[in-house]
């Protein structure tokens, strides 16, 4: 995927990107920093144009940035400062949804409630811990009913404890609601855990590795976990022949 | 019981009570020519009598009137000008050239000039006024803008926010800390401004407000009334500086994007 930057530049971030995500599946995006994994969420999502090829969803181009693709970033200021966890909702319903009044609120309740902070509703964003300010970010987005939800490293600000358990939640809410998620993740783990496929990336150059299926790994201690994980890891750290053998030459050189 | 547990109000009163007294012992005591500084005594009944006749009140209101008008204006030029830079890079360009040339020029340098311009009319203090109080606005306006987290503003595009709506709704909110302090340093500006302003005018016509107030009591060696005025010009500015820290208590403090303090 190339892209053009706001300095015009067009920069090609991730070689002859080609994927497709199916409905209801959770789609990791795991690869090394630089790899383009980031970029390309940015791209599905609007925020970058990309210079060459297409994004499609449900079959119509996106060019935009919108609520049908709501995004959840790692950063904790995605919450708007200024408005509680509740009004955070009602305010996203209403300029993306144009949801307004008691209808907002009952749907900011429920999906509140959905990710278990319904105590905090009332709270600013400064007020809450990462991990709550991160379930407040999911329910924002879930409240848009988005066609899928995306995911930049959600849980790569918290603390183990905390990011484990909003893992083992996120499977739950996927369970109940059947959106679809591409979550970017550098954790094998957390790709393992939550995905249906992963999409491995490897950087320099940035492209794609492989896309494996991994919907039959959810339990940690299981053999084809382990199995998966021996997979993923060879993918990430080992490269392509090719590669290896230019690194070989360098070397002797 | 050290100095250290008393509540903090009851620490200052003391401290005032205490300057008030040293002041009104070394006039009683020196038997200092009332002429030259007046007791504590004298300026309350100054203060009383003026309070009394509503004059007080009048210049106050004077000065309060060409201080909002002229920091309204140059606020909403400085937010105008601000926005632009955002939105442009010539914009930026014009608001660094601008602020570079005129933010060093103390504005009542100004006044003789407004003075032509717009006559000894209190337009002319407004102008001067207005002219102190929009480079702070406009350059931490400015830097409010810029350092917004693009967090946010990712978070704003991805709702379909832009235009006018993305300004009014996230970044104006998000930019609010630094707004603030400018409208703070602006009012700092704009307070000084003033009064020198009304100072000159004193001289010159009768435009009213406190700064011709403190002159025209000068003419008929009335110290005691001088004082007065410079009392109510202390107690204004502190009370404005309470209210600015209500509004900040209020939103950028409670939603934690500022420190108290």
């Amino acid at each position: 995927m190339e892209y053009v930057g706001l300095s015009g530049r067009r920069t090609l971030a991730v070689e002859n990107a080609s994927f497709d995500v199916r409905q209801g599946e959770t789609f990791v995006i795991i690869g090394p920093s630089g790899c383009g994994k980031t970029t390309l969420l940015k791209a599905i999502a609007g925020f970058l144009r990309p210079a060459r090829g297409r994004l499609l969803v449900d079959g119509s181009p996106a060019r935009e940035p919108g609520p049908d693709r709501a995004v959840v970033f790692q950063d904790f200021d995605q919450l708007f400062a200024w408005r509680t966890v509740r009004d955070n909702i009602v305010y996203a319903l209403r300029v993306a949804r144009n949801i307004r009044g008691s209808d907002a609120r009952k749907r900011a309740d429920d999906v509140l409630a959905l990710v278990d902070i319904t105590r905090a509703a009332d709270r600013y964003p400064h007020e809450l811990s990462g991990g709550m300010k991160q379930r407040a970010a999911i329910a924002r987005a879930l409240a848009l009913e988005p066609t899928m939800l995306l995911m930049d490293e959600p849980f790569g600000a918290l603390d183990a404890i905390t990011r484990n358990q909003l893992q083992i939640e996120l499977a739950n809410i996927h369970r109940r609601t059947g959106v679809t998620i591409v979550l970017v993740t550098h954790s094998i783990q957390e790709a393992l855990y939550l995905g249906d496929r992963v999409m491995v990336m490897t950087a320099h150059p940035a492209r794609i590795r492989e896309i494996v299926d991994t919907s039959g790994a959810r339990d940690v201690d299981t053999a084809h976990f382990a199995e998966l994980t021996g997979r993923l890891r060879e993918l990430l750290v080992h490269r392509d022949e090719d590669d290896i053998a230019d690194g070989d030459r360098a070397a002797r050189a | 019981m050290t100095w250290s547990r008393i509540p903090v109000a009851v620490r200052y009163a003391l401290l005032v009570l205490a300057i008030v007294i040293v002041w009104q012992a070394y006039v009683s005591l020196w038997h200092v020519n009332k002429l030259l500084v007046s007791s504590p005594l004298d300026v309350g009944a100054a203060l009383a009598e003026d309070l009394r006749s509503g004059k007080l009140f009048a210049v106050t209101f004077a000065t309060l009137q060409n201080l909002l008008v002229g920091m309204l204006a140059g606020a909403l030029v400085g937010f105008a000008l601000a926005s632009f830079a955002v939105f442009s890079k010539v914009g930026h360009d014009l608001l660094t050239v601008l602020s570079a040339i005129f933010n060093p020029l103390p504005s009542i340098a100004i006044l003789p000039l407004a003075m032509i311009w717009f006559g000894l009319r209190p337009e002319s203090i407004i102008f001067v006024v207005a002219l102190a109080s929009v480079w702070p606005v406009a350059i931490n306006t400015d830097t409010g803008f810029r350092t917004i987290s693009l967090t946010t503003q990712l978070a704003a595009r991805n709702l379909g926010l832009r235009g006018w709506r993305l300004v009014l709704d996230v970044l104006l909110p998000a930019a609010l800390p630094s707004i603030l302090s400018g409208l703070k340093s602006s009012w700092a500006f704009g307070w000084r401004t003033v009064v020198a302003a009304e100072l000159v005018f004193g001289v010159a016509g009768s435009a009213g407000g406190l700064g011709w107030y403190i002159n025209n009591a000068r003419y008929f060696l009335n110290t005691s009334t001088i004082f007065a005025g410079l009392v109510v010009i202390s107690v204004l500015g502190i009370l404005v500086e309470a209210i600015f820290g209500i509004v900040e208590r209020n939103t950028v403090v409670k939603w934690g994007m500022k420190r108290a303090g």
